[in-house]
């Protein structure tokens, strides 16, 4: 473990939970001269969805979540590339690439150019696929030790709204979203660089607009039924098929109501219309360069064999 | 037309395209034993079996009309297999191709073509001329991809071919997808119509990452490791100016409506300076000079960790255009006003459309496709740019176009050598500005 804890990050004010975890921390990643931040978020309880959106957003419920860490920006493609691009990760490396790092499977370079002009220093990696997504996790975990992973729809929503109950951690109206994210009516059609607006109350950044943001979770429209009665705990709807993921915030090129704490995106076939070949890329989605990825950990940690489990599900071929 | 009738002109189309071809006699005997469909249905064969030439496979029996893969090409067995079973397992009856037609080898093309109405020309493009010549000797109707040769004798044959499959009215799709994609047609239609005045200038990009690389096998004979990694080689691939680059610069001279009679520039090796990566360059910036004095910038890079884009961006007398495969076509006045924009959001896949669009005016028996030439031409302007990167000198279209430096191979066998053989240490011969003659 090379985790750097550094002092409690003062943004952590809701006494009205118990903590679990108190301290954010930056991450190095070690060889390099790369880190992130990770913010602490409590254990704790959340209604999750709402009755003022769409019918997918609906029953409202009750859930109940462990302590995590989740990302304080969006991945960048500062943070990014060297898992994407092997030779980079080598020449920007201060010691070699261990072996184990060497060894994870990487993306294939994608055709066209990922940006899609839109800028790469400090602004959120985007386009990946969720098996990419994941696989860029696993890469982490061989280069640190610390197991990362996606957020659960339930994790991100309930750190997105940090104790609120409205459509946006300020309120229900859409005005004064502009100090939180960048949309369809500020953003100039393209990805800013991460971090340039204001935190949520637990000291995120971005979690509205930006680049959308996989998580973990297989998208049904009815999830949310099947947990009404009582209270889920730590509720995943595990994937097993290809399409569709859940995403989570709206990103650049959507309007307010798609960025709202509970608004949920199905991922879509239809992205990837512009791979020419079949099979068609694993790692890529040439047609959703609105779509990034921000890190999560757990704070109990799985066992190795359940972090294997989740890093080396198998490939599920797309045609 | 009743359906009926589309059907007999359907069969008389593909009848008479066949006939004229090469001279070849055919009777009842002859049409059984398959040169053309006695019914409605369309027959593919695909020649190319690599995951470009699955994914063209998919969409032309992905298209509307009564189509049927009946033959298959490819230099592997491995990758023949693999594309057979994808294909099978996708479209089922609409794949008969049993082990008989799934031809291997070097030849392979010649039998599988003739089993066909329709081509799917997909093999890496060193080998496009001959394949491209032989489909029209066939008299079949060609989709094939960019590029379609990686020389100047290569373009020649293309050239002669594209008119004979003229004379014979035999459709061809060049995928050039960009020409069938609706914020390049939409956009174009009103730069045409005089929207932003006369193109005095622009800047077309490809800056990516770069592609795969292969590396080599033991038992892998020169041969075969130039064939297995052929973007690295010029006689299979071109370098990535001509492979990737020419879809922008095919924008270029789209939006010129020409092509350019001169063509300088600079570039050299980078990123990729490892015996995995052949002869190729990684970074080309060229200059298109065109008849009428402009001038289009063209840049193509393929290093890891720089700043990207692939797009292409016009100056003209009126205004200024920008255009990118992400659906972009934006118009605007010189000072920034906005005259046109096409909606990025709920676009056709292009790949999909050129094949709709080829395979429906077979289907109705029409003559609508001819884009051999055209192809051909920008697949020139991107192999002059090679040549005035790789020799630092100012090529001239005309000169470049009669020269006779084919890079193919004298002899294609796996035992036979190509022309580019590595050193003891494993490595190319790289061009060199100053030194290097390509003409």
């Amino acid at each position: 473990m090379s985790v750097k804890l550094l002092i409690t990050v003062p943004l952590l004010l809701s006494a009205f939970f118990s903590f679990a975890q108190e301290k954010s921390y930056t991450q190095q990643i070690e060889g390099t001269k790369l880190s992130f931040t990770m913010q602490a978020i409590p254990a704790g309880e959340f209604l999750m969805g709402s009755k003022k959106g769409k019918a997918d957003e609906l029953p409202v419920h009750r859930v109940k979540l462990d302590a995590f860490w989740m990302a304080t920006f969006e991945l960048t493609w500062d943070l990014y590339e060297p898992f994407l691009y092997k030779d980079y990760e080598t020449s920007h490396s201060i010691v070699p690439v261990p072996a184990n790092v060497d060894a994870v499977t990487r993306p294939t370079k994608p055709y066209l150019d990922m940006t899609f002009g839109m800028g790469k220093e400090n602004h959120p990696a985007l386009a990946m696929t969720h098996y990419n997504a994941i696989q860029y996790c696993k890469w982490l975990y061989a280069r640190t030790g610390v197991f990362y992973r996606l957020p659960t729809e339930a994790e991100w929503e309930y750190a997105c709204r940090a104790g609120s109950t409205s459509e946006y951690t300020f309120g229900d109206a859409a005005a004064g979203l502009a100090d939180y994210g960048w949309f369809k009516e500020n953003s100039g059609g393209k990805t800013h660089a991460v971090g340039q607006k204001k935190p949520n109350p637990w000291g995120l950044f971005d979690l509205y607009g930006n680049v959308g943001e996989w998580t973990y979770d297989q998208y049904a429209a009815d999830f949310y039924a099947a947990n009404q009665k009582g209270v889920a705990i730590n509720p995943v709807a595990a994937p097993s098929k290809l399409y569709a993921h859940v995403i989570r915030g709206g990103s650049y090129e959507d309007t307010p109501l798609d960025l709202r704490s509970a608004a949920r995106l199905a991922s879509d076939p239809v992205w990837k219309q512009l791979d020419p070949q079949i099979p068609k890329s694993n790692w890529w989605f040439p047609e959703a360069p609105f779509i990034g990825m921000r890190l999560v950990r757990p704070v109990n940690t799985p066992s190795k064999a359940e972090i294997t489990a989740y890093y080396d599900q198998p490939v599920i071929a797309d045609y | 037309m009743n359906n009926e009738e589309l059907r007999e002109k359907r069969r008389e189309f593909l009848k008479s395209s066949a006939l004229i071809a090469g001279g070849v006699l055919l009777n009842q005997f002859a049409f059984a034993g398959g040169h053309t469909s006695t019914d409605d249905t369309i027959k593919i064969a695909l020649i190319g079996c690599g995951d470009r030439g699955t994914g063209a496979a998919f969409q032309a029996l992905s298209t509307t009309q009564n189509v049927k893969l009946v033959a298959m090409a490819d230099a592997f067995q491995d990758r023949m297999d693999n594309s057979y079973k994808v294909l099978f397992d996708k479209f089922k009856d609409k794949v008969d191709v049993p082990k008989e037609r799934r031809f291997i080898g070097f030849e392979a093309y010649k039998q599988a073509i003739a089993l066909a109405d329709v081509v799917l020309l997909v093999t890496p493009p060193g080998f496009r001329p001959g394949h491209f010549e032989e489909a029209v000797k066939q008299g079949k109707h060609v989709f094939m991809e960019k590029p379609v040769a990686v020389d100047s004798p290569g373009i020649r044959r293309v050239l002669a071919a594209a008119e004979i499959a003229k004379q014979k009215k035999l459709n061809v799709v060049v995928g050039l997808q960009r020409r069938y994609q609706t914020n390049y047609t939409e956009t174009m239609k009103r730069i045409e119509d005089g929207a932003i005045g006369e193109i005095y200038s622009g800047q077309v990009y490809w800056n990516s990452g770069g592609v795969w690389v292969k590396k080599r096998q033991a038992q892998q004979t020169e041969m075969e490791y130039q064939m297995r990694n052929w973007y690295y080689f010029n006689w299979l691939c071109g370098d990535h100016i001509v492979e990737q680059h020419v879809h922008n610069i095919d924008i270029a001279n789209w939006i010129k409506g020409a092509y350019p009679v001169s063509v300088q520039g600079t570039g050299s090796r980078a990123w990729r300076t490892g015996k995995d990566y052949g002869e190729i360059y990684d970074n080309h910036a060229v200059e298109l000079t065109y008849a009428d004095g402009a001038v289009i910038y063209s840049q193509c890079r393929h290093f890891e960790g720089t700043e990207n884009r692939v797009d292409e961006s016009f100056q003209g007398t009126k205004g200024k255009a920008y255009l990118s495969a992400g659906n972009h076509g934006i118009l605007s006045d010189h000072k920034g006003k906005e005259i046109f924009s096409h909606p990025t959001k709920g676009n056709k896949n292009p790949y999909q459309t050129e094949h709709d669009e080829l395979f429906a005016a077979i289907a109705k028996g029409e003559f609508k496709f001819s884009d051999a030439e055209r192809g051909a031409k920008s697949c020139f302007t991107s192999i002059i740019g090679r040549y005035a990167t790789y020799s630092g000198q100012t090529i001239k279209w005309d000169e470049a176009l009669n020269a006779d430096n084919s890079l193919f191979p004298a002899e294609l066998s796996w035992t036979a050598n190509p022309k580019l053989m590595p050193d003891e240490h494993g490595l190319y011969p790289i061009p060199t500005p100053g030194k290097t003659k390509v003409i």
